[in-house]
Protein backbone atom coordinates (compact mmCIF):
# COMPACT_ATOMS: atom_id res chain seq x y z
CA UNK A 1 0.00 0.00 0.00
CA UNK A 2 3.17 2.01 0.31
CA UNK A 3 3.52 2.89 -3.63
CA UNK A 4 -0.39 3.38 -3.61
CA UNK A 5 0.14 6.36 -0.57
CA UNK A 6 2.46 7.50 -2.74
CA UNK A 7 0.43 7.79 -6.26
CA UNK A 8 -2.36 9.35 -3.86
CA UNK A 9 -0.18 11.97 -2.85
CA UNK A 10 1.49 12.01 -6.45
CA UNK A 11 -2.36 12.87 -7.34
CA UNK A 12 -3.03 15.50 -5.38
CA UNK A 13 -0.19 17.19 -6.51
CA UNK A 14 -0.77 16.79 -9.86
CA UNK A 15 -4.56 18.15 -9.50
CA UNK A 16 -3.11 21.88 -9.47
CA UNK A 17 -1.89 21.01 -12.61
CA UNK A 18 -4.98 19.56 -14.47
CA UNK A 19 -7.02 21.45 -16.63
CA UNK A 20 -10.80 21.75 -15.80
CA UNK A 21 -11.68 18.84 -18.10
CA UNK A 22 -9.50 15.94 -16.79
CA UNK A 23 -9.84 17.01 -13.40
CA UNK A 24 -13.86 16.57 -13.76
CA UNK A 25 -12.85 13.17 -15.73
CA UNK A 26 -10.63 12.45 -12.14
CA UNK A 27 -13.94 12.72 -10.23
CA UNK A 28 -16.19 10.84 -12.11
CA UNK A 29 -13.45 8.18 -12.69
CA UNK A 30 -12.73 8.38 -8.92
CA UNK A 31 -16.45 8.25 -8.02
CA UNK A 32 -17.39 5.34 -9.83
CA UNK A 33 -14.17 3.63 -8.51
CA UNK A 34 -15.40 3.88 -4.97
CA UNK A 35 -18.45 2.04 -5.80
CA UNK A 36 -16.92 -0.64 -8.05
CA UNK A 37 -14.60 -1.46 -5.36
CA UNK A 38 -17.48 -2.12 -2.78
CA UNK A 39 -18.97 -4.26 -6.38
CA UNK A 40 -15.43 -6.37 -6.27
CA UNK A 41 -15.73 -6.89 -2.24
CA UNK A 42 -18.64 -8.50 -3.26
CA UNK A 43 -16.70 -9.92 -6.73
CA UNK A 44 -14.36 -11.61 -4.69
CA UNK A 45 -16.89 -14.03 -2.40
CA UNK A 46 -18.20 -15.10 -5.77
CA UNK A 47 -21.42 -12.60 -5.26
CA UNK A 48 -22.29 -10.45 -8.82
CA UNK A 49 -24.68 -7.70 -8.42
CA UNK A 50 -26.39 -6.16 -11.42
CA UNK A 51 -27.90 -2.96 -9.07
CA UNK A 52 -24.46 -1.61 -8.26
CA UNK A 53 -26.71 1.77 -8.53
CA UNK A 54 -28.28 1.33 -6.53
CA UNK A 55 -26.44 2.50 -3.42
CA UNK A 56 -24.53 4.59 -6.20
CA UNK A 57 -27.59 6.51 -6.40
CA UNK A 58 -28.82 6.62 -2.97
CA UNK A 59 -25.47 8.27 -2.08
CA UNK A 60 -26.23 10.56 -4.88
CA UNK A 61 -30.20 11.75 -3.91
CA UNK A 62 -28.71 11.73 -0.51
CA UNK A 63 -26.45 14.08 -0.77
CA UNK A 64 -28.90 16.70 -3.31
CA UNK A 65 -31.69 16.08 -0.61
CA UNK A 66 -29.90 16.79 2.27
CA UNK A 67 -28.58 20.34 0.27
CA UNK A 68 -32.10 20.98 -0.95
CA UNK A 69 -34.26 19.46 2.16
CA UNK A 70 -31.73 20.24 5.08
CA UNK A 71 -29.65 22.49 4.31
CA UNK A 72 -25.89 20.67 4.73
CA UNK A 73 -23.46 21.96 2.83
CA UNK A 74 -20.40 20.64 4.26
CA UNK A 75 -18.55 18.14 1.64
CA UNK A 76 -17.25 16.12 4.46
CA UNK A 77 -20.73 15.84 6.43
CA UNK A 78 -23.20 15.15 3.20
CA UNK A 79 -20.02 12.60 2.17
CA UNK A 80 -20.39 10.47 5.81
CA UNK A 81 -24.55 10.75 6.00
CA UNK A 82 -24.70 9.21 2.20
CA UNK A 83 -22.66 6.50 3.41
CA UNK A 84 -24.19 6.16 6.54
CA UNK A 85 -27.97 6.30 4.38
CA UNK A 86 -26.47 3.86 2.52
CA UNK A 87 -24.58 1.56 4.85
CA UNK A 88 -27.90 1.08 6.61
CA UNK A 89 -30.23 0.47 3.82
CA UNK A 90 -27.02 -1.92 2.85
CA UNK A 91 -27.90 -3.45 6.45
CA UNK A 92 -31.18 -3.55 6.78
CA UNK A 93 -32.02 -5.43 2.78
CA UNK A 94 -28.78 -7.39 3.45
CA UNK A 95 -31.24 -9.62 5.97
CA UNK A 96 -32.86 -10.53 3.10
CA UNK A 97 -30.17 -10.51 0.25
CA UNK A 98 -27.61 -13.15 1.98
CA UNK A 99 -29.66 -15.75 1.31
CA UNK A 100 -29.35 -15.54 -2.24
CA UNK A 101 -27.25 -16.73 -4.69
CA UNK A 102 -25.86 -16.52 -8.35
CA UNK A 103 -28.61 -15.09 -10.66
CA UNK A 104 -31.07 -14.75 -7.99
CA UNK A 105 -28.65 -12.73 -5.56
CA UNK A 106 -27.59 -10.32 -8.89
CA UNK A 107 -31.26 -10.06 -10.01
CA UNK A 108 -32.68 -9.36 -6.84
CA UNK A 109 -30.15 -6.35 -6.04
CA UNK A 110 -31.21 -5.14 -9.76
CA UNK A 111 -34.96 -5.29 -8.44
CA UNK A 112 -34.24 -3.45 -5.58
CA UNK A 113 -32.57 -0.60 -7.71
CA UNK A 114 -35.18 -0.60 -10.60
CA UNK A 115 -37.99 0.62 -7.84
CA UNK A 116 -35.61 3.28 -6.30
CA UNK A 117 -35.35 4.20 -9.93
CA UNK A 118 -38.96 4.23 -10.72
CA UNK A 119 -39.58 6.01 -7.25
CA UNK A 120 -37.03 8.79 -8.24
CA UNK A 121 -38.92 9.16 -11.78
CA UNK A 122 -42.49 8.93 -10.42
CA UNK A 123 -41.93 11.69 -7.64
CA UNK A 124 -41.58 15.87 -8.52
CA UNK A 125 -39.68 16.24 -5.34
CA UNK A 126 -36.79 13.95 -6.42
CA UNK A 127 -36.94 15.55 -9.90
CA UNK A 128 -38.70 12.97 -11.71
CA UNK A 129 -36.28 12.16 -15.58
CA UNK A 130 -34.93 15.35 -14.95
CA UNK A 131 -33.25 15.34 -11.95
CA UNK A 132 -32.28 18.37 -10.04
CA UNK A 133 -29.02 20.47 -9.51
CA UNK A 134 -26.75 20.55 -6.67
CA UNK A 135 -24.43 23.26 -5.07
CA UNK A 136 -20.38 22.96 -5.43
CA UNK A 137 -20.10 22.53 -1.60
CA UNK A 138 -18.22 24.17 1.54
CA UNK A 139 -15.24 22.60 3.00
CA UNK A 140 -14.54 22.61 6.59
CA UNK A 141 -16.91 25.62 7.07
CA UNK A 142 -15.32 27.28 3.96
CA UNK A 143 -17.30 28.54 1.00
CA UNK A 144 -14.73 28.65 -1.71
CA UNK A 145 -15.65 31.43 -4.29
CA UNK A 146 -14.13 30.00 -7.53
CA UNK A 147 -15.73 26.82 -9.19
CA UNK A 148 -12.42 25.47 -10.11
CA UNK A 149 -10.81 25.82 -6.55
CA UNK A 150 -14.03 24.24 -4.82
CA UNK A 151 -13.67 21.34 -7.66
CA UNK A 152 -10.16 20.58 -6.75
CA UNK A 153 -10.61 20.91 -3.02
CA UNK A 154 -13.31 17.76 -4.30
CA UNK A 155 -10.72 16.35 -5.76
CA UNK A 156 -8.60 15.92 -3.37
CA UNK A 157 -11.17 14.75 -0.49
CA UNK A 158 -12.19 12.32 -2.84
CA UNK A 159 -8.52 11.23 -2.98
CA UNK A 160 -7.85 11.06 0.31
CA UNK A 161 -11.24 8.85 0.39
CA UNK A 162 -10.55 6.71 -2.03
CA UNK A 163 -7.15 5.68 -0.76
CA UNK A 164 -8.65 5.16 2.58
CA UNK A 165 -11.57 2.86 1.08
CA UNK A 166 -8.39 1.39 -1.00
CA UNK A 167 -6.42 0.41 2.81
CA UNK A 168 -9.41 -0.50 4.55
CA UNK A 169 -10.07 -2.67 1.39
CA UNK A 170 -6.83 -4.39 1.18
CA UNK A 171 -6.47 -4.92 4.75
CA UNK A 172 -9.77 -6.54 5.00
CA UNK A 173 -8.78 -9.06 2.41
CA UNK A 174 -6.04 -10.08 4.69
CA UNK A 175 -8.03 -10.31 7.66
CA UNK A 176 -10.11 -14.06 8.25
CA UNK A 177 -13.61 -12.42 7.45
CA UNK A 178 -11.71 -11.41 4.26
CA UNK A 179 -10.10 -14.75 3.81
CA UNK A 180 -13.65 -16.21 3.80
CA UNK A 181 -14.35 -14.19 0.67
CA UNK A 182 -12.50 -17.20 -0.49
CA UNK A 183 -14.36 -20.16 1.27
CA UNK A 184 -17.33 -18.76 0.21
CA UNK A 185 -16.82 -18.94 -3.21
CA UNK A 186 -14.80 -22.05 -2.76
CA UNK A 187 -16.92 -24.07 -0.89
CA UNK A 188 -19.69 -22.58 1.50
CA UNK A 189 -20.55 -26.07 3.27
CA UNK A 190 -17.10 -25.96 4.52
CA UNK A 191 -16.93 -22.60 5.89
CA UNK A 192 -20.67 -23.55 7.95
CA UNK A 193 -18.30 -26.77 9.29
CA UNK A 194 -15.58 -24.78 10.31
CA UNK A 195 -17.86 -22.96 12.91
CA UNK A 196 -18.86 -19.63 11.06
CA UNK A 197 -21.82 -18.02 9.01
CA UNK A 198 -21.86 -17.94 5.56
CA UNK A 199 -24.65 -15.87 5.65
CA UNK A 200 -22.90 -13.19 8.02
CA UNK A 201 -19.93 -13.30 6.56
CA UNK A 202 -21.99 -12.02 3.49
CA UNK A 203 -23.79 -10.26 5.23
CA UNK A 204 -21.02 -7.66 6.42
CA UNK A 205 -19.20 -7.83 3.12
CA UNK A 206 -22.63 -6.47 1.37
CA UNK A 207 -23.05 -3.58 3.72
CA UNK A 208 -19.24 -2.68 3.41
CA UNK A 209 -20.08 -2.81 -0.27
CA UNK A 210 -23.32 -0.65 0.07
CA UNK A 211 -21.06 2.05 2.32
CA UNK A 212 -18.76 1.91 -0.38
CA UNK A 213 -21.28 2.33 -3.39
CA UNK A 214 -22.90 5.15 -1.34
CA UNK A 215 -19.85 7.04 -1.34
CA UNK A 216 -18.99 6.96 -4.79
CA UNK A 217 -22.08 8.27 -5.80
CA UNK A 218 -22.05 11.12 -3.21
CA UNK A 219 -18.58 12.23 -4.83
CA UNK A 220 -20.22 11.95 -8.35
CA UNK A 221 -23.26 14.12 -7.78
CA UNK A 222 -20.82 16.75 -6.07
CA UNK A 223 -18.84 16.34 -9.07
CA UNK A 224 -21.55 16.46 -11.61
CA UNK A 225 -23.10 19.13 -9.94
CA UNK A 226 -26.59 17.15 -10.35
CA UNK A 227 -28.31 14.46 -9.66
CA UNK A 228 -30.66 12.23 -12.06
CA UNK A 229 -31.98 8.76 -12.51
CA UNK A 230 -31.32 7.71 -15.72
CA UNK A 231 -26.98 8.51 -14.86
CA UNK A 232 -27.25 7.72 -11.00
CA UNK A 233 -30.17 4.80 -10.36
CA UNK A 234 -31.19 3.08 -13.93
CA UNK A 235 -29.93 -0.30 -14.84
CA UNK A 236 -27.68 1.28 -17.23
CA UNK A 237 -25.49 2.86 -14.47
CA UNK A 238 -25.60 -0.76 -12.82
CA UNK A 239 -24.33 -1.94 -16.22
CA UNK A 240 -21.47 0.45 -16.00
CA UNK A 241 -20.72 -0.52 -12.71
CA UNK A 242 -19.82 -4.05 -14.03
CA UNK A 243 -18.37 -3.09 -16.88
CA UNK A 244 -15.69 -1.03 -14.85
CA UNK A 245 -15.83 -4.21 -12.47
CA UNK A 246 -14.47 -6.58 -15.15
CA UNK A 247 -12.48 -4.08 -17.15
CA UNK A 248 -10.35 -4.05 -13.31
CA UNK A 249 -10.47 -7.44 -12.40
CA UNK A 250 -10.74 -8.24 -8.63
CA UNK A 251 -6.82 -8.65 -7.73
CA UNK A 252 -5.89 -5.17 -6.81
CA UNK A 253 -7.74 -2.57 -4.48
CA UNK A 254 -6.41 0.05 -7.31
CA UNK A 255 -7.67 -1.75 -9.92
CA UNK A 256 -11.28 -0.83 -10.12
CA UNK A 257 -10.10 3.37 -9.99
CA UNK A 258 -7.44 2.51 -12.88
CA UNK A 259 -10.23 0.26 -15.08
CA UNK A 260 -13.11 3.52 -14.13
CA UNK A 261 -10.15 6.27 -15.39
CA UNK A 262 -9.79 4.14 -18.83
CA UNK A 263 -13.28 3.55 -19.36
CA UNK A 264 -13.89 7.17 -18.76
CA UNK A 265 -11.07 8.67 -21.22
CA UNK A 266 -12.39 5.35 -23.62
CA UNK A 267 -16.36 6.99 -23.29
CA UNK A 268 -15.13 10.76 -23.90
CA UNK A 269 -12.98 9.68 -27.16
CA UNK A 270 -15.28 7.13 -28.42
CA UNK A 271 -18.06 9.83 -28.70
CA UNK A 272 -15.78 12.54 -29.45
CA UNK A 273 -14.50 10.07 -32.52
CA UNK A 274 -17.82 8.28 -33.22
CA UNK A 275 -20.65 9.48 -31.86
CA UNK A 276 -22.90 7.37 -33.62
CA UNK A 277 -21.32 4.23 -32.60
CA UNK A 278 -19.47 5.22 -29.44
CA UNK A 279 -21.41 2.04 -27.82
CA UNK A 280 -19.82 -0.15 -30.00
CA UNK A 281 -16.55 0.69 -29.71
CA UNK A 282 -16.97 0.27 -25.18
CA UNK A 283 -18.49 -3.37 -25.80
CA UNK A 284 -15.53 -4.23 -28.24
CA UNK A 285 -13.17 -2.56 -25.84
CA UNK A 286 -14.48 -5.49 -23.37
CA UNK A 287 -14.97 -8.33 -25.59
CA UNK A 288 -11.31 -7.66 -26.39
CA UNK A 289 -10.03 -7.39 -22.67
CA UNK A 290 -12.21 -10.40 -21.92
CA UNK A 291 -9.95 -12.74 -24.74
CA UNK A 292 -6.45 -10.68 -23.51
CA UNK A 293 -6.89 -10.06 -19.90
CA UNK A 294 -9.47 -11.81 -18.48
CA UNK A 295 -8.16 -10.95 -15.05
CA UNK A 296 -8.60 -7.43 -15.52
CA UNK A 297 -6.49 -4.20 -17.29
CA UNK A 298 -3.55 -4.23 -14.40
CA UNK A 299 -2.64 -7.98 -15.10
CA UNK A 300 -1.64 -6.80 -19.00
CA UNK A 301 1.00 -5.11 -17.11
CA UNK A 302 1.76 -7.46 -14.56
CA UNK A 303 2.36 -9.65 -17.55
CA UNK A 304 5.07 -7.61 -19.41
CA UNK A 305 7.10 -6.38 -16.39
CA UNK A 306 6.97 -10.75 -15.65
CA UNK A 307 7.80 -11.23 -19.92
CA UNK B 1 -34.77 -40.77 15.04
CA UNK B 2 -36.07 -41.08 11.95
CA UNK B 3 -35.91 -39.57 8.90
CA UNK B 4 -38.12 -39.48 5.76
CA UNK B 5 -37.48 -37.84 2.11
CA UNK B 6 -41.32 -38.08 0.82
CA UNK B 7 -42.47 -41.83 1.10
CA UNK B 8 -38.69 -42.83 1.50
CA UNK B 9 -37.32 -43.96 4.68
CA UNK B 10 -33.92 -42.91 5.34
CA UNK B 11 -33.95 -43.55 8.76
CA UNK B 12 -35.73 -45.53 11.01
CA UNK B 13 -36.32 -45.43 14.39
CA UNK B 14 -32.04 -45.27 15.34
CA UNK B 15 -31.70 -45.41 18.94
CA UNK B 16 -27.65 -45.08 19.42
CA UNK B 17 -25.78 -44.15 22.52
CA UNK B 18 -21.91 -43.33 22.34
CA UNK B 19 -19.60 -43.35 25.45
CA UNK B 20 -16.38 -40.34 25.09
CA UNK B 21 -13.67 -41.74 23.60
CA UNK B 22 -15.09 -44.68 21.84
CA UNK B 23 -13.72 -45.76 18.33
CA UNK B 24 -17.35 -46.87 16.56
CA UNK B 25 -17.23 -48.24 13.09
CA UNK B 26 -20.19 -47.83 11.07
CA UNK B 27 -21.30 -50.07 8.31
CA UNK B 28 -23.91 -51.13 5.72
CA UNK B 29 -24.65 -50.98 1.87
CA UNK B 30 -24.68 -48.20 -0.19
CA UNK B 31 -28.09 -45.88 0.42
CA UNK B 32 -28.46 -48.27 4.25
CA UNK B 33 -28.79 -44.83 6.30
CA UNK B 34 -25.27 -43.98 7.22
CA UNK B 35 -24.23 -40.68 5.69
CA UNK B 36 -27.81 -39.45 6.90
CA UNK B 37 -27.33 -40.80 9.99
CA UNK B 38 -24.08 -38.58 10.22
CA UNK B 39 -25.96 -35.36 8.24
CA UNK B 40 -28.31 -35.89 11.22
CA UNK B 41 -26.10 -35.96 13.94
CA UNK B 42 -23.98 -33.15 12.13
CA UNK B 43 -26.94 -30.67 11.49
CA UNK B 44 -26.83 -30.77 8.09
CA UNK B 45 -30.07 -32.29 8.11
CA UNK B 46 -32.86 -32.16 10.81
CA UNK B 47 -34.56 -35.20 11.69
CA UNK B 48 -37.85 -35.69 10.99
CA UNK B 49 -38.31 -37.33 14.61
CA UNK B 50 -36.46 -37.69 17.29
CA UNK B 51 -33.42 -35.95 18.66
CA UNK B 52 -29.88 -35.40 19.11
CA UNK B 53 -28.62 -35.28 22.39
CA UNK B 54 -24.71 -34.48 23.04
CA UNK B 55 -23.74 -34.39 26.59
CA UNK B 56 -27.69 -34.13 27.65
CA UNK B 57 -28.41 -31.23 25.76
CA UNK B 58 -30.48 -31.13 22.25
CA UNK B 59 -28.36 -30.16 19.69
CA UNK B 60 -30.95 -31.36 17.18
CA UNK B 61 -32.57 -27.54 16.21
CA UNK B 62 -28.63 -26.17 15.78
CA UNK B 63 -26.97 -25.46 12.14
CA UNK B 64 -23.90 -27.24 11.59
CA UNK B 65 -21.57 -24.38 12.60
CA UNK B 66 -22.87 -24.10 16.04
CA UNK B 67 -22.85 -27.87 16.14
CA UNK B 68 -19.09 -27.26 15.81
CA UNK B 69 -18.62 -24.71 18.03
CA UNK B 70 -19.59 -27.44 20.50
CA UNK B 71 -17.04 -29.52 19.73
CA UNK B 72 -18.45 -31.98 16.91
CA UNK B 73 -16.67 -32.13 13.80
CA UNK B 74 -16.57 -34.10 10.68
CA UNK B 75 -14.82 -35.09 7.54
CA UNK B 76 -17.07 -35.68 3.98
CA UNK B 77 -17.24 -38.34 1.69
CA UNK B 78 -16.13 -35.83 -1.25
CA UNK B 79 -13.66 -33.84 0.58
CA UNK B 80 -14.89 -30.52 1.39
CA UNK B 81 -11.75 -28.40 1.28
CA UNK B 82 -11.15 -24.69 -0.81
CA UNK B 83 -9.82 -25.46 -3.81
CA UNK B 84 -8.25 -22.58 -5.37
CA UNK B 85 -6.12 -21.66 -1.88
CA UNK B 86 -3.29 -23.79 -1.14
CA UNK B 87 -2.99 -26.16 1.63
CA UNK B 88 -1.94 -24.08 4.23
CA UNK B 89 -4.08 -21.68 3.85
CA UNK B 90 -6.61 -24.20 4.29
CA UNK B 91 -5.49 -24.85 7.22
CA UNK B 92 -4.63 -21.30 8.26
CA UNK B 93 -8.63 -20.20 8.38
CA UNK B 94 -9.71 -23.46 9.66
CA UNK B 95 -7.69 -22.38 12.51
CA UNK B 96 -8.62 -18.40 12.77
CA UNK B 97 -12.19 -19.45 12.12
CA UNK B 98 -12.08 -21.61 15.39
CA UNK B 99 -9.68 -19.49 17.54
CA UNK B 100 -11.12 -16.24 16.94
CA UNK B 101 -13.88 -14.46 16.68
CA UNK B 102 -15.95 -10.90 16.76
CA UNK B 103 -13.42 -8.10 16.28
CA UNK B 104 -10.16 -10.47 15.85
CA UNK B 105 -11.54 -12.07 12.88
CA UNK B 106 -10.64 -8.47 11.27
CA UNK B 107 -7.34 -8.96 12.13
CA UNK B 108 -4.43 -10.02 9.65
CA UNK B 109 -4.89 -13.67 9.49
CA UNK B 110 -1.17 -14.44 9.64
CA UNK B 111 -0.91 -14.42 13.28
CA UNK B 112 2.12 -16.32 14.72
CA UNK B 113 0.30 -18.27 17.04
CA UNK B 114 -2.20 -19.59 14.38
CA UNK B 115 0.68 -20.51 12.34
CA UNK B 116 2.27 -22.21 14.98
CA UNK B 117 -0.85 -24.18 15.20
CA UNK B 118 -1.61 -25.02 11.30
CA UNK B 119 2.43 -26.00 11.49
CA UNK B 120 1.87 -28.90 13.90
CA UNK B 121 -1.11 -29.77 11.95
CA UNK B 122 0.87 -30.18 8.76
CA UNK B 123 3.54 -32.38 10.29
CA UNK B 124 1.25 -34.44 12.14
CA UNK B 125 -1.25 -35.44 9.00
CA UNK B 126 2.12 -35.52 6.67
CA UNK B 127 0.92 -32.61 5.04
CA UNK B 128 4.55 -30.15 5.26
CA UNK B 129 5.54 -31.14 1.72
CA UNK B 130 2.13 -30.09 0.65
CA UNK B 131 1.80 -26.61 1.92
CA UNK B 132 2.81 -24.70 -0.50
CA UNK B 133 0.13 -26.38 -3.22
CA UNK B 134 -3.68 -25.65 -4.15
CA UNK B 135 -5.53 -28.15 -2.80
CA UNK B 136 -6.96 -29.18 -6.49
CA UNK B 137 -3.51 -30.47 -7.32
CA UNK B 138 -3.50 -32.51 -4.57
CA UNK B 139 -3.63 -35.98 -4.63
CA UNK B 140 -7.32 -37.72 -3.69
CA UNK B 141 -5.10 -38.81 -0.47
CA UNK B 142 -3.96 -35.52 0.26
CA UNK B 143 -7.19 -33.96 0.26
CA UNK B 144 -7.85 -36.33 2.26
CA UNK B 145 -5.67 -35.83 4.53
CA UNK B 146 -6.43 -32.14 4.43
CA UNK B 147 -9.87 -32.60 4.98
CA UNK B 148 -9.26 -34.25 8.08
CA UNK B 149 -6.71 -32.24 9.28
CA UNK B 150 -9.90 -29.21 8.77
CA UNK B 151 -11.99 -31.44 10.71
CA UNK B 152 -9.40 -31.81 13.39
CA UNK B 153 -8.69 -28.05 14.21
CA UNK B 154 -9.53 -27.47 17.63
CA UNK B 155 -9.55 -30.32 19.69
CA UNK B 156 -12.91 -31.48 18.52
CA UNK B 157 -14.32 -33.76 21.00
CA UNK B 158 -16.22 -36.13 18.36
CA UNK B 159 -15.02 -36.86 15.02
CA UNK B 160 -17.15 -38.03 12.41
CA UNK B 161 -15.68 -39.43 9.30
CA UNK B 162 -17.45 -40.31 6.43
CA UNK B 163 -15.91 -43.30 4.40
CA UNK B 164 -12.20 -41.62 5.15
CA UNK B 165 -10.88 -44.28 2.62
CA UNK B 166 -12.78 -44.22 -0.25
CA UNK B 167 -11.35 -43.29 -3.82
CA UNK B 168 -7.74 -44.33 -2.13
CA UNK B 169 -6.40 -47.54 -4.05
CA UNK B 170 -6.87 -50.58 -1.82
CA UNK B 171 -2.94 -50.82 -1.63
CA UNK B 172 -2.98 -47.16 0.33
CA UNK B 173 -5.73 -47.92 2.98
CA UNK B 174 -4.06 -49.35 5.48
CA UNK B 175 -1.37 -46.35 5.45
CA UNK B 176 -3.76 -44.31 4.73
CA UNK B 177 -6.15 -45.04 8.04
CA UNK B 178 -2.87 -45.68 10.06
CA UNK B 179 -1.45 -42.15 9.44
CA UNK B 180 -5.10 -41.05 10.22
CA UNK B 181 -5.49 -42.92 13.25
CA UNK B 182 -2.22 -41.93 14.47
CA UNK B 183 -2.97 -38.15 14.06
CA UNK B 184 -6.16 -38.75 15.72
CA UNK B 185 -4.45 -40.22 18.95
CA UNK B 186 -3.65 -37.26 20.46
CA UNK B 187 -7.21 -35.79 20.24
CA UNK B 188 -8.94 -37.93 22.71
CA UNK B 189 -11.83 -37.75 20.55
CA UNK B 190 -14.57 -39.71 20.39
CA UNK B 191 -14.72 -40.61 16.67
CA UNK B 192 -17.35 -42.15 14.88
CA UNK B 193 -16.11 -43.56 11.22
CA UNK B 194 -18.38 -44.72 8.03
CA UNK B 195 -16.32 -47.39 6.51
CA UNK B 196 -17.08 -49.77 3.50
CA UNK B 197 -13.52 -51.76 4.15
CA UNK B 198 -14.16 -54.42 6.69
CA UNK B 199 -10.66 -55.16 7.35
CA UNK B 200 -10.57 -51.66 8.18
CA UNK B 201 -13.22 -51.72 10.31
CA UNK B 202 -11.36 -54.61 12.10
CA UNK B 203 -8.42 -53.07 12.46
CA UNK B 204 -9.13 -49.87 13.86
CA UNK B 205 -12.49 -49.53 15.48
CA UNK B 206 -13.52 -51.42 19.05
CA UNK B 207 -17.51 -51.26 18.22
CA UNK B 208 -19.58 -51.79 14.80
CA UNK B 209 -23.18 -50.10 14.21
CA UNK B 210 -24.41 -52.10 11.23
CA UNK B 211 -26.92 -50.45 9.04
CA UNK B 212 -29.73 -51.75 6.81
CA UNK B 213 -32.53 -50.35 5.07
CA UNK B 214 -32.61 -47.51 7.72
CA UNK B 215 -32.14 -49.53 11.00
CA UNK B 216 -29.29 -50.14 12.86
CA UNK B 217 -29.21 -54.25 12.89
CA UNK B 218 -26.43 -55.13 14.81
CA UNK B 219 -24.25 -53.51 17.82
CA UNK B 220 -21.31 -55.41 18.48
CA UNK B 221 -17.26 -56.02 18.44
CA UNK B 222 -15.87 -56.01 15.00
CA UNK B 223 -15.54 -59.76 15.56
CA UNK B 224 -19.20 -60.35 16.46
CA UNK B 225 -20.99 -58.02 14.25
CA UNK B 226 -18.54 -60.05 11.19
CA UNK B 227 -20.27 -63.13 13.02
CA UNK B 228 -24.27 -61.39 12.92
CA UNK B 229 -26.30 -63.62 10.24
CA UNK B 230 -28.07 -60.00 9.85
CA UNK B 231 -24.61 -58.25 8.85
CA UNK B 232 -23.23 -61.27 6.91
CA UNK B 233 -26.52 -61.03 4.62
CA UNK B 234 -27.12 -57.37 4.62
CA UNK B 235 -23.89 -55.82 4.75
CA UNK B 236 -21.19 -58.17 3.55
CA UNK B 237 -23.27 -60.50 1.26
CA UNK B 238 -23.50 -64.04 1.27
CA UNK B 239 -20.68 -66.29 0.82
CA UNK B 240 -18.58 -63.55 2.62
CA UNK B 241 -15.74 -65.40 3.84
CA UNK B 242 -14.86 -64.23 7.82
CA UNK B 243 -11.61 -64.23 8.79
Amino acid sequence: MGWLALAAAGLIATGFFLPGWLLNQMVFAFGRGLAVLGLVVLWRAGLVSLGGALYFGLGAYSVALLQKEAGLHDALVLILCAACISGVTGFILGFLLRRYRGIFFAMMNLAFSMILFGAAVKNRALGSTDGFGIALPSFFGSVLAEPAHAKLALFVMLVIVSYAAMYFVHAYSKSTLGWMATGIRDNEIRVEYLGYSVERAIHIKYTISAVLGGLGGAFLSMGLGQVDPDSMLNWVASGELLFVMILGGAGSVAAPFAASFFFELLRTYALELAPLAWQFIIGATLVLLIFFAPNGLLTIFSRRSRA
Amino acid sequence: MSKTFGTVTAADNLNVSVAPGEVVGIVGANGAGKTVFINMITGYEKPSAGKVLFEGRDITPLPPREIRRLGISRSFQVSQVFQSMKVFENLLIAVSIHRNCGRALLKNIRQPALIEVLEELLERFGLARDRERPAHELSQGARKLLDIAMACVGRPRVLMLDEPTSGISTEEKFEFMTRVMGALAREKATVLIVEHDMDIIQRFVSRVLAFAQGRIICDATPQEALRDPSVVQHVLGIGHAVA
